[in-house]
């Protein structure tokens, strides 16, 4: 196949086309860079709300203290329901519930000092299962335990912020911080995978109400189910809904008395989405990938028909139909194959490039093309320009010389 | 009219031997019938003219006897090969070795030079770029186009394009010129000096045919054959014997 003296008459005929080249080459270029800016704007739409999501655990249930609106059993509506310790021990105990963690309600924002500094920050009673709840990815030190819980231990485990501003370089682990006047021991530092809940300090949930006279009552209670999928975890919230709601004397179907949100169902229906919009994506793509095919073919239809006479000539001079198949199709695959290449590179750098220049946003997120599809999607946009260009090159192979020679 | 009276021992002499040739060309559901029973003999080495009035059917025969196209019914031998039936392959390679093509309009491929016009059927014989290029130069100058070897044909006149129009078709070391109205496109002085260059191809012993409408034209060459209404006028298959 390699033979010099073809690749002469193909350059040298490439050379003095050149605008046919240029169009030929633009569209099939045109066609995968569209293709692969496509694509990577898809994964970064996929990419933003995977992140979204991966900011807490994606299977979680929340469940939060609230206030009827719907009358129920002669009791008028406006009544407070509050969640109580013992809801979270029975949740906890049930053995469809794999992590647990609770809240306290009211005021949260205290002012934390070391030394001379000192801040306002989120301060979060809560129970030990809480910083797999948040999906927190790293702590110096260790995460509030059972015996923080069970002896009032004045212990706090505070985000990466926290620590810098209040101590700087200065190591903070096994130092006091004063909550609100009252002595914490730092027994962790933390680091979230989302930025905006590591500006907070978690301290134990049983402190917390014995300190700031949070009696029993709770804010709210969030767990992971042990079966993770959207059918289970729904059930399982709406059983241990049904057996609060008939404990505190409101109706089930009153969603203001008491809050929930299932993160697992939440999660589905986004996926669901995502699937869509990947779909969607890939819908368009390969609607490029035929607009491709069909630009490509077009104008290998007008090479061809333009070359008419010169096919003639060619055979008059004793070209064989396969060396005229030849020299079409050869040219065709270089100049695909080349357009389809620097098509290629040029989404890929746009992909690169251009992101650091649009403001970030919480649904756009790092666009990429994987670059196994980029590559297949390039092979197959050549092959298709190939074959696209094989049915002309046929036709012109099969057209009688004496026919193409004729005087238009 | 020679007909079958030739011996077969005389086919040696001969270049083209046609026998009853016919060609009808399909329009929709009619039927033209074109050549019909065409009977003739060219010896190698001679130089014909075919003459006859506009739509007689002269360049359907010059096409078939350059198998750039078919006919219906007959026997057609070119060299003493029957040439009946053969794929698109094969009548490439008996065009490429047999048969070089001069055309009124030159036919010259628009975006190649001079110099690689002419050098063209070599390719398709496989010849090496720069010694196929160093023979159609060779071929230029012996028209007298050597310094026109780089140009494009629209940087050509009409006479010099056919010049490398001829040197193309000789290029390959053709055993026939087949030349559709060579001249037509000519004023009278150009057209005598490509006649004259013919009759010097001629001379060195390939067979040339020509079509042509000018009396003064086919008067230069040996024999004139007359079609008329698809058949050869026997008795104007006059020998013009002008040597
Ligand atoms: N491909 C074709 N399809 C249909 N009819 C054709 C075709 N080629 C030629 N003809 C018809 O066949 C007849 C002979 O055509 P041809 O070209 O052989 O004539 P000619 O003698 O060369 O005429 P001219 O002197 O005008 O060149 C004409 O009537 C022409 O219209
Ligand atoms: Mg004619």
């Amino acid at each position: 196949m390699f033979d010099i003296d073809k690749w002469q008459e193909i350059f040298s005929t490439i050379r003095k086309n050149r605008l046919r080249t240029f169009l030929t080459a633009f569209s099939v270029a045109w066609g995968i860079f569209m293709l692969i800016i496509l694509l990577g704007a898809g994964k970064g739409l996929e990419n933003g709300v995977e992140q979204q999501f991966a900011q807490d655990a994606k299977n979680s249930v929340w469940l939060g203290s609230g206030m009827t609106s719907i009358p129920y059993k002669g009791h008028r509506p406006g009544r407070p329901i509050e969640l109580k310790l013992e809801d979270y021990e029975m949740i906890g105990a049930m053995p469809e519930v794999e992590h647990i963690t609770a809240s306290m309600r009211g005021r949260q924002q205290r002012t934390l000092s070391y030394k001379k500094e000192s801040g306002t920050y989120l301060t979060r009673p809560c129970m030990p299962d809480h910083w797999i709840l948040e999906n927190i990815q790293h702590i110096d030190g260790r995460f509030i335990n059972e015996n923080d819980i069970r002896e009032y231990r004045k212990v706090a485990v505070m985000g990466l912020p926290v620590r810098d501003a209040l101590f700087g370089k200065e190591e903070a682990l096994g130092k006091y911080i004063q909550v609100d006047g009252i002595p914490y021991k730092v027994i962790g530092v933390f680091d979230d995978v989302n930025e905006r809940d590591e500006n907070r300090i978690y301290i134990p949930l049983s402190t917390a109400q014995r300190a700031y006279n949070g009696q029993n009552k709770l804010g709210t209670i969030w767990f992971i189910p042990r079966n993770k999928d959207a059918r289970s975890s729904g059930l399982l919230m709406q059983q241990i809904k049904a057996r609060l709601a008939d404990k505190y004397q409101f109706d089930i179907k009153d969603e203001k008395a008491m809050w929930s949100w299932n993160a697992t169902e939440e999660y589905v229906r986004i996926m669901g989405v995502m699937t869509g919009i990947r779909v969607f994506v890939w819908i368009i793509g390969i609607g490029t990938i035929i607009a491709g095919i069909v630009g490509i073919s077009n104008i290998m239809m007008i090479v061809v028909k333009e070359r008419t006479k010169e096919i003639g000539i060619r055979k008059a001079m004793g070209a064989t139909p396969a060396s005229v198949v030849g020299m079409i199709l050869q040219e065709s695959v270089y100049i695909t194959t080349v357009a389809g290449y620097v098509g290629m590179v040029l989404g890929v750098l746009v992909l690169e490039t251009v992101p650091d220049y649009i403001p970030e946003s919480p649904f756009f997120r790092h666009p990429e093309v994987d670059f196994r599809v980029a590559i297949s999607a390039t092979l197959l946009l050549i092959f298709a320009g190939s074959l696209a260009g094989l049915v002309p090159a046929l036709n012109a192979a099969r057209i009688k010389p004496v026919v193409a020679l004729r005087d238009e | 009219m020679f007909g079958r009276s030739i011996p077969g021992y005389l086919d040696l002499y001969l270049m083209i031997r046609l026998e009853n040739i016919h060609k009808s060309y399909l329009m929709g559901s009619n039927r033209l019938h074109v050549l019909k029973g065409i009977d003739l003999e060219i010896g190698k080495g001679e130089f014909v003219s075919i003459m006859g009035a506009s739509g007689s059917g002269k360049s359907t025969l010059l096409n078939i006897l350059g198998i750039l196209d078919a006919y219906d019914n007959g026997h057609y031998q070119l060299n003493g090969t029957t040439i009946k039936g053969l794929s698109e392959t094969k009548s490439a390679y008996y065009r490429n070795q047999y048969i070089g093509f001069v055309f009124q309009s030159f036919n010259l491929i628009p975006f190649k030079t001079a110099v690689e016009n002419v050098a063209l059927p070599l390719y398709y014989q496989g010849i090496k770029r720069r010694k196929r290029n160093k023979m159609a130069l060779d071929f230029l100058e012996r028209m007298g186009l050597k310094e026109w070897a780089a140009h494009t044909p629209r940087e050509l006149s009409g006479g010099q394009q056919q010049r490398v129009a001829i040197a193309r078709a000789l290029i390959a070391q053709p055993k026939i010129i087949l030349a559709d109205e060579p001249t037509g496109a000519l004023d009278s002085q150009t057209s005598k000096d490509v006649m004259a260059i013919l009759e010097e191809v001629n001379r060195s012993g390939i067979t040339v045919i020509i079509v042509t409408h000018e009396n003064d034209i086919a008067a230069m060459t040996q024999r004139v054959i007359r079609l008329n209404d698809g058949l050869i006028v026997p008795g104007h298959t006059e020998k013009v014997g002008r040597n």
